[in-house]
């Protein structure tokens, strides 16, 4: 798993030592692009090519599951990333209003990631909080009962003045899986 | 601790035992338990309440506690969901049979000061039942008609601590079927139980593992599916966060009754405090000698290995779940062969559901006659529904298969949110589809909710009101099956999505009368023609909402209006003479489509107008009217 160090090592290495600690490589290839998405933020070309060379199995095959699943992403996103639940319960108490209402304040649509990279913007399909519809999640952490425009402005308003100022060039160092970012 | 032998584990389970003392007994309000042991807190540290700060409210009640001297008398503890989101965050204070709902970090030192250092109730925090007005410490009316066996241990014992579930009985079932019942005789008393697989199948679930025993294999797996993906259905979630060791107990059965030494558990990512609780519980029970090489000093290995998913919806889908274990994209296959002849790697596989592993051991403790006392003719047991949408009581509840969407949307859910008239319940998810009120008095199995167009799913109810529109509703719900249709089978991949434009013409205001005849002939061929069960039920909100609330349809075709006021197309807005000309309409539409000189009646170009409800919601007056 990463570690606080992964800053300052390369991650190409990481991941190669966390591919070396598998027992079984070709069949854990959706846990290894679990991790590489940890460690990179997300899975360019490049890293796709480095996992099938690694494996040594097509990078085609690899391709083929990193675009199959909703949560792989191939393009980088922003320092937070926000999902809006569309899962019935939230689309029945709003959530399409929701989505609307940040679209229009982040000034991007679902699926993009605002120009000074530091919101991504995405939907999920339930969270199972479906007592606090309608939810949002930012990079993890649940937001329930969103019903008023400010409640949202106060909320993103609150990320955007914790935001360091190199948010393009961050290499995120979250851990893969524990810390849930890229669902949709 | 390795366990060596079942004298062991009930040694432990003795010893153990104090842990629950105080939760067995209702005594009363006393500031001093009388047998001297801590009081416990049980905390909800389900996902609702998680995400309303109940980590952080169990820590400032640690601290508080620590800081008036009560720390030895009081002990905090993290449980899982207590069913009532609604009202969360919950905690209960035991022995005093206390629930408090809503609490915030605020309460935090009142119910310090005045339930633990004055001994009395905290008023303000309990449960006030809207239509009675009546205050409940607890045996709150949400629980009435419940009955709860898959979440038999959610929010009574804390999961992360394995003692505590021994005590409530835990891997009591493992060691009665270790020593005391072959392989056929488990099997023998699922299928004599009636118990039906809980994903949405409803297979029973003890010809299944009969099927996986059949024939010749050196390896054969157990997987237990909890990729619960229909939007809106968490129960899968909840028992893994509030009693994990129960599905692990559940998989070592299974394994033993089939000949597996395998198991794996394939897991939303999405979920990362279950994916949390399963990895501690995994570690204990492993701690502990219950899972690994000679389990209790018996022949019989068993381990357990999490498998992530990756959102993927389809791989909810028995084969396209095995795909995504193997590492590859999460397609289905076409079945025969079964898994339980052919699954993962090649060998016979048995996938089952979290709940219905949920409902393993006590079936074996019980007795499968017990278990088939309860529910229907042909649906035995309990199921858990996820209570959610216009409904007053949002949450998990546990019913006897053959209550009635009536108790549980009135009774136990507390009817419609905001004294509105009940419109549909949508059961089954994507899969499924919407219940008129003429229904309500069904009792619900899976038969009669197959018989009334719907289907049982995972579990998730969908509440919703007179303020929804079907149509949208249909729409929404087949966007659904668009985005997660694997793109394998032309039927479902070109004819979701044509279905789906259908339904977007229709909502805005340009379908025609042809329209509804093609979707009822496209449905019936994706029906027909799907190669798995997301294609061949994803016309199923069209077809359910098509022969429930045609009159809907009917409305958007020919009268162009949406008679609950959801699409926006078929909307339009008009100023009435009560406007007073305070312009105040006019400074706040984007489109600048208003129109009027001070004082007098305003005017909206409907040509311009971009619907979006602005002035409306603006004005003082409530001149503006949507129709």
């Amino acid at each position: 798993m990463s570690n606080n160090n992964s800053l300052i090592k390369d991650p190409y290495q990481l991941l190669d030592d966390y591919i070396d600690s598998l027992p079984y490589k070709k069949e854990n290839l959706i846990l290894i692009l679990h991790h590489a998405q940890g460690l990179f933020g997300y899975l360019p070309d490049k890293v796709q090519w480095h996992i099938a060379q690694k494996l040594d199995i097509p990078s085609a095959k690899v391709y083929g599951v990193v675009s199959f699943y909703s949560f792989f992403t191939m393009k980088p996103r922003g320092q937070h990333v926000a999902n809006v639940c569309m899962g019935t319960a939230c689309f029945v108490r709003g959530s399409e209003k929701l989505q609307q209402e940040i679209e229009s304040q982040l000034g991007i649509k679902t699926g993009q990631t605002t120009e000074d990279h530091l919101f991504s913007l995405d939907s999920v399909r339930c969270i199972g909080a479906c007592g606090l519809a309608p939810v949002i999640t930012v990079d993890g952490k649940v937001h329930g009962r969103l019903e008023n425009t400010e409640d949202i402005k106060e909320l993103f308003a609150k990320y955007r003045s914790e935001a360091t100022p190199d948010a393009q060039s961050e290499i995120s160092n979250i851990e893969p899986i524990q810390d849930v970012k890229h669902a949709t | 601790m390795k366990l060596k032998d079942t004298a062991a584990l009930n040694a432990l389970k003795t010893e153990s035992l104090t842990l629950l003392d105080n939760r067995r007994i209702a005594n009363p309000l006393t500031t001093m338990d009388a047998q001297g042991k801590p009081r416990h807190i049980m905390v909800c540290g389900g996902t609702g309440c998680h995400a309303s700060d109940s980590p952080e409210i169990a820590k400032l009640l640690k601290e508080e506690l620590d800081r008036r001297g009560l720390s030895d008398q009081v002990e905090v503890l993290q449980t899982g969901c207590f069913g009532f989101c609604e009202k969360g965050p919950i905690l209960e204070i035991h022995p005093d049979n206390t629930l408090y709902v809503e609490v915030s970090t605020s309460d935090v030192a009142d119910i310090v000061e005045e339930h633990f250092v004055q001994g009395k109730q905290l008023e303000r925090l309990l449960y006030i039942d809207p239509n009675t007005e009546q205050r409940f410490a607890s045996d709150l009316p949400f629980y009435h008609n419940q009955l709860r066996i898959a979440l038999r241990n959610c929010s009574y014992i804390a999961p992360e601590n394995i003692r505590e579930y021994i005590a409530a009985d835990g891997y009591q079932a493992l060691a009665k079927v270790l020593f005391k019942m072959t392989p056929d005789s488990v099997i023998e008393e699922i299928k004599k139980s009636g118990l039906r697989g809980r994903g949405g199948g409803g297979f029973p679930t003890g010809v299944k593992w009969e099927l996986t025993r059949q024939g010749e294999a050196k390896q054969r797996y157990i997987i237990c599916n909890a990729d619960e993906g229909d939007p809106g259905a968490f129960m899968d979630r909840s028992i893994l966060e509030g009693d994990p060791h129960s599905v692990l107990e559940a998989m070592l059965i299974a394994g033993l009754a089939i000949g597996s030494t395998h198991g794996f558990i394939y897991i939303r990512a999405e979920y990362p405090l279950a994916i949390h609780r399963l990895e501690i519980a995994i570690t204990q029970a492993r701690e502990y000698g219950l899972l690994g090489e000679r389990i209790l000093g018996s022949d019989f290995c068993f381990d357990v290995e999490i498998k992530y998913g990756a959102g993927a919806f389809v791989c909810g889908e028995e084969t396209a779940l095995i795909h995504s274990i193997e590492g590859a994209r999460g397609e289905p296959s076409v079945k025969p062969p079964f898994p339980a002849q052919e699954g993962l790697w090649g060998k016979p596989t048995c996938v089952n559901n979290v709940e219905t592993f949920a409902n393993i051991t006590s079936i074996i403790l019980r007795g499968a006659d017990w278990f088939s006392n309860i529910g229907t003719e042909k649906s035995k047991g309990t199921k858990v529904f996820a209570l959610a949408g216009k409904v007053n009581n949002v949450g998990l509840v546990e019913v006897p298969m053959g209550t009635t969407l009536r108790q549980i949307i009135f009774d136990i859910g507390g009817g419609i949110k905001h004294h509105k008239t009940f419109k549909a319940a949508q059961t089954g998810g994507p899969s499924g589809g919407c219940i008129p009120t003429k229904y309500l008095d069904t009792p619900i199995d899976y038969e009669s909710l197959i018989s009334i167009g719907s289907m049982m799913g995972s579990g998730g109810l969908i509440v919703m009101d007179d303020s929804d529109c079907m149509v949208n509703i249909a729409k929404f719900f087949l966007e659904f099956t668009v985005d997660e249709s694997c793109g394998r089978c032309t039927a479902c991949r070109v004819g979701t999505k044509r279905l789906h434009e259908t339904l977007t013409k229709i909502t805005e205001g340009k379908g025609t009368l042809d329209d509804l005849d093609s979707l009822e002939k496209l449905s019936k061929i994706i029906k027909d023609t799907s190669l798995c069960g997301l294609g061949q039920s994803a016309p199923n909100p069209i077809l359910s909402t098509l022969e429930y609330f045609r009159d809907e349809y009917l409305a958007h075709i020919v009268d162009k209006s949406c008679p609950a006021g959801v699409c926006k197309s078929l909307l339009r807005y008009k100023i009435t003479d009560k406007c007073k000309g305070c312009t105040l309409c006019t400074k706040h539409c984007p489109a600048n489509c208003i129109s009027g000189s001070v004082k007098e009646p305003h005017v909206i170009d409907e040509e311009r107008c971009l619907k979006c409800g602005a002035c409306m919601e603006k004005c003082r007056f409530g001149a503006i009217i949507r129709h």
